[in-house]
Protein backbone atom coordinates (compact mmCIF):
# COMPACT_ATOMS: atom_id res chain seq x y z
CA UNK A 1 0.00 0.00 0.00
CA UNK A 2 1.36 3.63 -0.81
CA UNK A 3 0.56 6.27 1.79
CA UNK A 4 1.53 10.16 0.27
CA UNK A 5 1.48 12.43 3.40
CA UNK A 6 0.72 15.48 2.42
CA UNK A 7 -0.49 18.77 3.55
CA UNK A 8 -0.85 22.18 1.23
CA UNK A 9 0.73 24.46 3.87
CA UNK A 10 4.02 23.86 4.66
CA UNK A 11 5.47 23.10 8.28
CA UNK A 12 2.72 21.21 9.29
CA UNK A 13 4.35 17.98 10.44
CA UNK A 14 4.26 16.18 7.14
CA UNK A 15 7.99 14.90 7.80
CA UNK A 16 7.26 13.77 11.59
CA UNK A 17 4.02 11.80 10.48
CA UNK A 18 5.60 9.95 7.90
CA UNK A 19 8.91 9.38 9.62
CA UNK A 20 6.58 7.89 12.66
CA UNK A 21 4.22 5.86 10.96
CA UNK A 22 7.38 3.84 9.13
CA UNK A 23 8.61 3.45 12.21
CA UNK A 24 5.47 2.29 14.16
CA UNK A 25 5.12 -0.20 11.31
CA UNK A 26 8.24 -1.67 11.14
CA UNK A 27 8.57 -5.37 12.21
CA UNK A 28 7.88 -8.84 10.27
CA UNK A 29 7.24 -6.24 7.26
CA UNK A 30 10.06 -3.25 6.14
CA UNK A 31 8.65 0.05 5.94
CA UNK A 32 9.79 2.12 3.05
CA UNK A 33 9.76 6.18 3.28
CA UNK A 34 10.21 7.69 -0.14
CA UNK A 35 11.29 11.52 0.62
CA UNK A 36 9.71 13.65 -2.38
CA UNK A 37 10.46 16.39 -1.66
CA UNK A 38 13.25 17.25 -3.63
CA UNK A 39 14.19 20.64 -3.18
CA UNK A 40 14.27 20.66 1.00
CA UNK A 41 14.07 16.41 1.48
CA UNK A 42 15.17 16.26 5.28
CA UNK A 43 12.71 12.49 6.19
CA UNK A 44 16.58 11.68 6.12
CA UNK A 45 17.36 14.13 8.92
CA UNK A 46 15.48 12.01 11.16
CA UNK A 47 16.58 8.28 9.58
CA UNK A 48 19.99 7.58 9.40
CA UNK A 49 20.26 6.15 6.60
CA UNK A 50 22.96 4.28 4.56
CA UNK A 51 22.73 5.29 0.62
CA UNK A 52 23.65 2.04 -0.21
CA UNK A 53 22.53 2.93 -4.25
CA UNK A 54 23.06 6.28 -5.81
CA UNK A 55 22.22 7.01 -9.24
CA UNK A 56 21.77 10.61 -11.31
CA UNK A 57 18.48 12.33 -11.82
CA UNK A 58 18.91 12.86 -15.71
CA UNK A 59 17.18 14.98 -18.58
CA UNK A 60 17.91 15.23 -22.10
CA UNK A 61 18.86 18.65 -23.18
CA UNK A 62 19.28 19.62 -26.88
CA UNK A 63 22.57 19.96 -28.05
CA UNK A 64 22.88 21.75 -31.49
CA UNK A 65 25.77 20.74 -34.92
CA UNK A 66 26.44 24.17 -35.71
CA UNK A 67 27.77 22.69 -39.20
CA UNK A 68 24.98 20.43 -39.55
CA UNK A 69 22.62 23.47 -38.34
CA UNK A 70 21.01 24.89 -41.72
CA UNK A 71 19.35 27.59 -39.05
CA UNK A 72 15.87 27.00 -40.75
CA UNK A 73 14.47 27.63 -37.10
CA UNK A 74 12.34 24.54 -37.10
CA UNK A 75 13.25 23.86 -33.55
CA UNK A 76 12.65 27.13 -31.74
CA UNK A 77 9.53 27.19 -33.48
CA UNK A 78 8.18 23.86 -32.57
CA UNK A 79 9.61 24.56 -29.04
CA UNK A 80 6.87 25.04 -26.42
CA UNK A 81 8.76 26.44 -23.56
CA UNK A 82 10.76 28.53 -25.21
CA UNK A 83 13.71 26.92 -24.47
CA UNK A 84 15.51 27.42 -28.22
CA UNK A 85 15.65 30.95 -30.02
CA UNK A 86 16.80 31.22 -33.37
CA UNK A 87 18.94 34.58 -34.02
CA UNK A 88 20.94 35.48 -36.78
CA UNK A 89 21.03 31.96 -38.02
CA UNK A 90 22.63 30.57 -34.59
CA UNK A 91 20.43 28.66 -32.31
CA UNK A 92 20.15 29.77 -28.40
CA UNK A 93 19.86 26.79 -26.04
CA UNK A 94 18.16 27.46 -22.71
CA UNK A 95 18.79 24.17 -20.78
CA UNK A 96 16.77 25.66 -17.68
CA UNK A 97 13.76 25.77 -20.15
CA UNK A 98 13.75 22.41 -21.53
CA UNK A 99 11.62 19.65 -20.30
CA UNK A 100 13.19 17.06 -22.30
CA UNK A 101 10.45 16.15 -24.41
CA UNK A 102 12.68 15.68 -27.68
CA UNK A 103 10.73 18.23 -30.37
CA UNK A 104 13.43 19.87 -31.52
CA UNK A 105 15.12 16.92 -32.01
CA UNK A 106 12.41 14.99 -33.87
CA UNK A 107 11.52 17.91 -35.78
CA UNK A 108 15.02 18.94 -37.42
CA UNK A 109 15.03 18.19 -40.83
CA UNK A 110 18.68 17.98 -41.13
CA UNK A 111 19.23 16.06 -37.87
CA UNK A 112 21.51 18.48 -36.30
CA UNK A 113 20.05 17.97 -33.25
CA UNK A 114 21.05 15.42 -30.45
CA UNK A 115 19.53 15.16 -27.42
CA UNK A 116 22.44 14.82 -24.45
CA UNK A 117 21.52 13.92 -20.74
CA UNK A 118 21.87 17.29 -18.19
CA UNK A 119 22.37 16.18 -14.58
CA UNK A 120 19.46 17.62 -12.30
CA UNK A 121 20.02 16.05 -9.13
CA UNK A 122 20.63 12.69 -6.95
CA UNK A 123 18.69 9.32 -6.08
CA UNK A 124 19.64 7.91 -2.81
CA UNK A 125 18.17 4.63 -1.35
CA UNK A 126 19.18 2.11 1.81
CA UNK A 127 18.68 0.80 5.18
CA UNK A 128 17.45 2.94 8.36
CA UNK A 129 17.66 -0.03 10.87
CA UNK A 130 14.62 -1.41 10.58
CA UNK A 131 12.72 0.29 7.19
CA UNK A 132 14.33 1.38 3.98
CA UNK A 133 14.76 5.17 2.68
CA UNK A 134 14.93 6.68 -1.02
CA UNK A 135 15.24 10.24 -0.90
CA UNK A 136 15.75 12.30 -4.12
CA UNK A 137 17.54 15.76 -4.24
CA UNK A 138 17.59 18.40 -7.14
CA UNK A 139 20.16 20.53 -7.13
CA UNK A 140 20.19 24.12 -6.78
CA UNK A 141 18.96 26.43 -9.43
CA UNK A 142 16.87 23.40 -10.09
CA UNK A 143 13.53 25.56 -11.45
CA UNK A 144 11.13 21.62 -12.18
CA UNK A 145 11.29 19.26 -9.90
CA UNK A 146 8.93 17.19 -11.35
CA UNK A 147 11.53 14.99 -13.52
CA UNK A 148 13.13 14.06 -10.02
CA UNK A 149 9.73 13.20 -8.58
CA UNK A 150 9.47 10.64 -11.40
CA UNK A 151 12.72 9.27 -11.74
CA UNK A 152 12.63 8.74 -7.95
CA UNK A 153 9.32 7.03 -8.23
CA UNK A 154 9.67 5.01 -10.91
CA UNK A 155 13.03 4.42 -9.54
CA UNK A 156 12.39 2.63 -5.60
CA UNK A 157 8.11 2.21 -6.58
CA UNK A 158 7.84 -0.28 -9.38
CA UNK A 159 5.07 -2.62 -9.68
CA UNK A 160 4.33 -4.74 -6.44
CA UNK A 161 7.66 -3.55 -4.93
CA UNK A 162 8.78 -3.45 -1.51
CA UNK A 163 7.69 -6.79 -1.08
CA UNK A 164 4.16 -5.69 -0.46
CA UNK A 165 5.32 -3.31 2.81
CA UNK A 166 4.29 -0.27 3.92
CA UNK A 167 5.30 2.43 1.31
CA UNK A 168 5.16 6.05 2.72
CA UNK A 169 5.69 9.23 0.55
CA UNK A 170 6.45 12.18 2.66
CA UNK A 171 5.26 14.82 -0.09
CA UNK A 172 6.50 18.21 -0.53
CA UNK A 173 4.19 21.18 0.63
CA UNK A 174 2.08 22.91 -1.62
CA UNK A 175 -0.43 21.92 -3.89
CA UNK A 176 0.93 22.46 -7.71
CA UNK A 177 2.65 19.90 -10.20
CA UNK A 178 5.40 18.39 -8.08
CA UNK A 179 2.62 17.40 -5.16
CA UNK A 180 0.59 16.32 -8.21
CA UNK A 181 3.67 13.92 -9.42
CA UNK A 182 4.39 12.99 -5.94
CA UNK A 183 0.75 11.91 -4.63
CA UNK A 184 -0.24 10.69 -8.13
CA UNK A 185 -0.72 6.77 -8.33
CA UNK A 186 -0.91 6.30 -4.15
CA UNK A 187 -3.73 4.59 -2.44
CA UNK A 188 -4.53 7.31 0.23
CA UNK A 189 -3.17 10.55 0.39
CA UNK A 190 -3.12 11.57 4.60
CA UNK A 191 -3.22 15.63 4.97
CA UNK A 192 -1.47 16.87 7.89
CA UNK A 193 -2.80 20.43 8.94
CA UNK A 194 -3.15 22.57 11.90
CA UNK A 195 -5.79 23.89 13.59
CA UNK A 196 -5.40 27.56 11.99
CA UNK A 197 -7.38 29.47 9.19
CA UNK A 198 -4.25 29.45 7.37
CA UNK A 199 -4.38 25.57 8.05
CA UNK A 200 -7.86 25.01 7.02
CA UNK A 201 -7.43 27.29 3.73
CA UNK A 202 -4.66 24.78 2.17
CA UNK A 203 -6.46 21.83 3.69
CA UNK A 204 -9.05 22.94 1.19
CA UNK A 205 -6.99 23.28 -1.69
CA UNK A 206 -5.23 19.84 -1.01
CA UNK A 207 -8.48 18.00 -0.43
CA UNK A 208 -9.84 19.52 -3.55
CA UNK A 209 -6.59 18.35 -5.66
CA UNK A 210 -5.88 14.99 -4.55
CA UNK A 211 -9.30 13.89 -3.77
CA UNK A 212 -11.82 15.90 -6.46
CA UNK A 213 -9.27 16.11 -9.07
CA UNK A 214 -7.24 13.39 -8.80
CA UNK A 215 -9.91 10.60 -7.48
CA UNK A 216 -7.59 9.38 -4.26
CA UNK A 217 -9.52 8.49 -0.85
CA UNK A 218 -7.85 11.21 1.78
CA UNK A 219 -7.86 11.46 5.41
CA UNK A 220 -6.34 14.04 7.74
CA UNK A 221 -4.50 14.20 10.54
CA UNK A 222 -4.83 17.57 12.60
CA UNK A 223 -1.47 18.30 14.15
CA UNK A 224 -0.72 20.44 17.03
CA UNK A 225 -3.93 20.59 18.94
CA UNK A 226 -5.29 22.78 21.75
CA UNK A 227 -6.05 26.04 20.22
CA UNK A 228 -9.36 27.17 20.18
CA UNK A 229 -9.61 27.35 16.36
CA UNK A 230 -12.79 24.36 14.99
CA UNK A 231 -12.67 25.52 11.25
CA UNK A 232 -10.67 22.29 10.00
CA UNK A 233 -13.58 20.01 11.86
CA UNK A 234 -16.03 22.10 10.58
CA UNK A 235 -14.75 21.49 7.13
CA UNK A 236 -13.97 18.09 7.46
CA UNK A 237 -17.92 17.60 8.84
CA UNK A 238 -19.32 19.54 5.95
CA UNK A 239 -17.10 17.35 3.08
CA UNK A 240 -17.11 13.85 4.90
CA UNK A 241 -13.41 14.05 5.32
CA UNK A 242 -12.44 11.90 8.54
CA UNK A 243 -10.25 13.56 10.80
CA UNK A 244 -7.82 10.06 11.65
CA UNK A 245 -5.62 11.17 14.41
CA UNK A 246 -5.35 14.46 16.69
CA UNK A 247 -1.62 15.12 18.01
CA UNK A 248 -1.56 17.91 20.66
CA UNK A 249 0.36 20.68 20.54
CA UNK A 250 3.26 19.79 22.81
CA UNK A 251 6.49 21.14 23.74
CA UNK A 252 8.41 17.61 23.76
CA UNK A 253 7.78 17.41 20.07
CA UNK A 254 8.94 20.50 18.81
CA UNK A 255 12.07 19.70 20.80
CA UNK A 256 12.16 15.94 19.33
CA UNK A 257 11.94 17.55 16.26
CA UNK A 258 14.39 20.35 16.52
CA UNK A 259 16.90 17.63 18.18
CA UNK A 260 16.32 15.25 15.03
CA UNK A 261 14.66 12.33 16.55
CA UNK A 262 11.56 11.31 15.58
CA UNK A 263 8.48 11.79 17.93
CA UNK A 264 7.43 7.86 17.98
CA UNK A 265 11.19 7.41 19.17
CA UNK A 266 10.89 10.45 21.70
CA UNK A 267 7.74 9.45 23.11
CA UNK A 268 7.12 5.89 22.54
CA UNK A 269 3.35 6.18 23.53
CA UNK A 270 2.32 7.11 20.39
CA UNK A 271 3.67 3.78 18.60
CA UNK A 272 0.17 2.59 18.83
CA UNK A 273 -1.13 5.76 18.06
CA UNK A 274 0.26 5.62 14.44
CA UNK A 275 -0.83 1.97 14.41
CA UNK A 276 -4.08 2.98 14.80
CA UNK A 277 -3.43 5.52 11.94
CA UNK A 278 -2.45 2.89 10.01
CA UNK A 279 -5.47 0.56 10.18
CA UNK A 280 -7.92 3.45 9.97
CA UNK A 281 -5.99 3.92 7.10
CA UNK A 282 -5.75 0.43 5.57
CA UNK A 283 -9.92 0.38 6.37
CA UNK A 284 -10.82 3.67 4.30
CA UNK A 285 -8.77 1.85 1.51
CA UNK A 286 -10.38 -1.51 1.91
CA UNK A 287 -13.95 0.37 1.81
CA UNK A 288 -12.96 2.64 -0.84
CA UNK A 289 -12.10 -0.24 -3.22
CA UNK A 290 -15.07 -2.17 -2.63
CA UNK B 1 15.89 55.52 -35.91
CA UNK B 2 13.24 52.29 -35.09
CA UNK B 3 13.23 51.74 -31.87
CA UNK B 4 10.81 49.30 -30.00
CA UNK B 5 9.32 50.17 -26.04
CA UNK B 6 7.81 48.14 -24.14
CA UNK B 7 4.32 49.32 -22.97
CA UNK B 8 0.93 49.75 -21.07
CA UNK B 9 -0.84 50.43 -23.89
CA UNK B 10 -1.64 50.77 -27.30
CA UNK B 11 -0.41 54.76 -27.60
CA UNK B 12 2.55 56.73 -27.25
CA UNK B 13 1.27 58.74 -24.07
CA UNK B 14 0.15 55.89 -22.73
CA UNK B 15 3.09 54.92 -19.85
CA UNK B 16 5.91 52.72 -20.46
CA UNK B 17 5.68 49.59 -19.10
CA UNK B 18 8.89 48.27 -16.62
CA UNK B 19 8.97 44.15 -17.48
CA UNK B 20 10.72 43.60 -20.75
CA UNK B 21 9.26 39.65 -20.88
CA UNK B 22 6.05 39.98 -20.12
CA UNK B 23 4.43 43.86 -20.81
CA UNK B 24 1.22 44.11 -22.48
CA UNK B 25 2.39 45.80 -25.60
CA UNK B 26 5.68 46.53 -27.62
CA UNK B 27 5.75 50.16 -29.35
CA UNK B 28 7.38 50.43 -32.70
CA UNK B 29 8.79 54.03 -33.10
CA UNK B 30 10.31 56.07 -35.81
CA UNK B 31 12.66 58.50 -33.67
CA UNK B 32 12.45 60.73 -36.08
CA UNK B 33 8.86 60.84 -37.67
CA UNK B 34 8.03 60.13 -34.41
CA UNK B 35 5.34 57.72 -36.13
CA UNK B 36 4.51 54.53 -33.84
CA UNK B 37 3.04 51.34 -34.69
CA UNK B 38 1.83 49.35 -31.47
CA UNK B 39 1.58 44.95 -31.14
CA UNK B 40 0.35 43.08 -28.76
CA UNK B 41 3.61 41.21 -26.84
CA UNK B 42 3.04 37.42 -27.96
CA UNK B 43 5.06 36.05 -24.82
CA UNK B 44 2.89 38.20 -21.94
CA UNK B 45 0.68 34.38 -21.30
CA UNK B 46 3.93 32.35 -21.55
CA UNK B 47 4.36 29.68 -18.92
CA UNK B 48 8.10 30.50 -18.75
CA UNK B 49 10.71 31.70 -20.87
CA UNK B 50 8.54 34.73 -21.73
CA UNK B 51 11.75 37.04 -21.87
CA UNK B 52 13.52 34.77 -24.21
CA UNK B 53 10.18 34.25 -26.60
CA UNK B 54 9.82 38.19 -26.36
CA UNK B 55 13.44 38.79 -27.43
CA UNK B 56 12.93 36.64 -30.05
CA UNK B 57 9.83 38.56 -31.40
CA UNK B 58 12.02 41.62 -31.11
CA UNK B 59 14.86 40.17 -32.74
CA UNK B 60 12.57 39.09 -35.78
CA UNK B 61 11.33 42.69 -35.91
CA UNK B 62 14.08 44.41 -37.04
CA UNK B 63 14.58 47.75 -34.40
CA UNK B 64 17.83 48.95 -33.43
CA UNK B 65 17.28 49.18 -30.17
CA UNK B 66 15.16 48.22 -27.24
CA UNK B 67 13.70 50.47 -24.18
CA UNK B 68 12.73 48.79 -21.10
CA UNK B 69 12.81 48.68 -17.39
CA UNK B 70 14.66 45.61 -16.66
CA UNK B 71 15.60 42.77 -18.67
CA UNK B 72 16.56 39.36 -17.53
CA UNK B 73 19.53 37.17 -18.31
CA UNK B 74 17.73 34.72 -20.95
CA UNK B 75 16.52 37.65 -23.18
CA UNK B 76 19.62 39.80 -22.70
CA UNK B 77 21.42 36.40 -23.91
CA UNK B 78 18.77 36.79 -27.44
CA UNK B 79 19.36 40.01 -27.72
CA UNK B 80 23.01 40.52 -27.34
CA UNK B 81 22.98 37.42 -30.16
CA UNK B 82 20.62 39.53 -32.15
CA UNK B 83 23.47 42.49 -31.51
CA UNK B 84 19.85 44.70 -30.43
CA UNK B 85 21.12 47.05 -27.65
CA UNK B 86 18.63 47.75 -24.59
CA UNK B 87 18.24 50.68 -23.36
CA UNK B 88 16.59 51.70 -19.44
CA UNK B 89 14.32 53.95 -18.65
CA UNK B 90 13.26 54.98 -15.08
CA UNK B 91 10.04 55.72 -16.08
CA UNK B 92 7.35 57.98 -17.84
CA UNK B 93 4.89 57.82 -21.00
CA UNK B 94 6.80 55.94 -24.58
CA UNK B 95 6.87 59.76 -25.84
CA UNK B 96 9.32 60.78 -22.77
CA UNK B 97 11.16 57.65 -23.10
CA UNK B 98 11.81 58.23 -26.82
CA UNK B 99 12.75 61.79 -26.33
CA UNK B 100 15.10 60.77 -23.72
CA UNK B 101 16.64 58.22 -25.95
CA UNK B 102 16.95 60.67 -28.96
CA UNK B 103 18.71 62.77 -25.83
CA UNK B 104 21.23 59.97 -24.88
CA UNK B 105 19.57 59.96 -21.78
CA UNK B 106 19.15 56.42 -21.30
CA UNK B 107 21.64 54.44 -19.51
CA UNK B 108 22.22 51.16 -21.94
CA UNK B 109 21.64 47.78 -20.03
CA UNK B 110 25.47 46.56 -19.13
CA UNK B 111 24.92 43.10 -17.83
CA UNK B 112 21.27 41.78 -16.82
CA UNK B 113 19.44 41.61 -14.04
CA UNK B 114 20.35 38.14 -12.98
CA UNK B 115 19.20 37.62 -9.33
CA UNK B 116 15.04 36.96 -8.39
CA UNK B 117 12.58 36.57 -11.13
CA UNK B 118 10.69 33.13 -12.03
CA UNK B 119 13.45 32.10 -14.65
CA UNK B 120 16.59 31.35 -12.62
CA UNK B 121 19.22 30.80 -14.99
CA UNK B 122 21.56 27.95 -14.60
CA UNK B 123 20.42 24.39 -13.82
CA UNK B 124 22.69 21.71 -13.04
CA UNK B 125 26.21 20.77 -14.58
CA UNK B 126 26.08 19.38 -17.22
CA UNK B 127 28.11 16.15 -18.58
Amino acid sequence: MIIAVASGKGGTGKTTVAVSLALALAGDRRPLVVDCDVEEPNAGLFLNYTAKEKRDVVQPVPEVDEIECESCGRCAEVCAFNAISMIGGKVLVFPELCHGCGSCATNCPSEAIREVDSVLGTLERGPAGKIDVAVGRVEVGVVMPGPAIRQLKRWVLPPGSNGGGPIIIDSPPGTSCPVVETIRGSDFVLLVTEPTPFGEHDLRIAVEVARDELGLPVGVVLNRVGGSYTGIEDFCDETGVSILMRIPHDRRIAEAYSDGVPLVDALPEYRTEFQKLFTRISSAVTEQER
Amino acid sequence: VKVAISADAAELDGSANFRFGRCPFFLFVDTESMESEAVANPATGASGGAGIEAAQFIADSGVQAVITGRVGPNATDVLEAAGVPVYLFEGGTVRQVVEDFKKGALRRSASAVRQGGSGGRGRGRRR
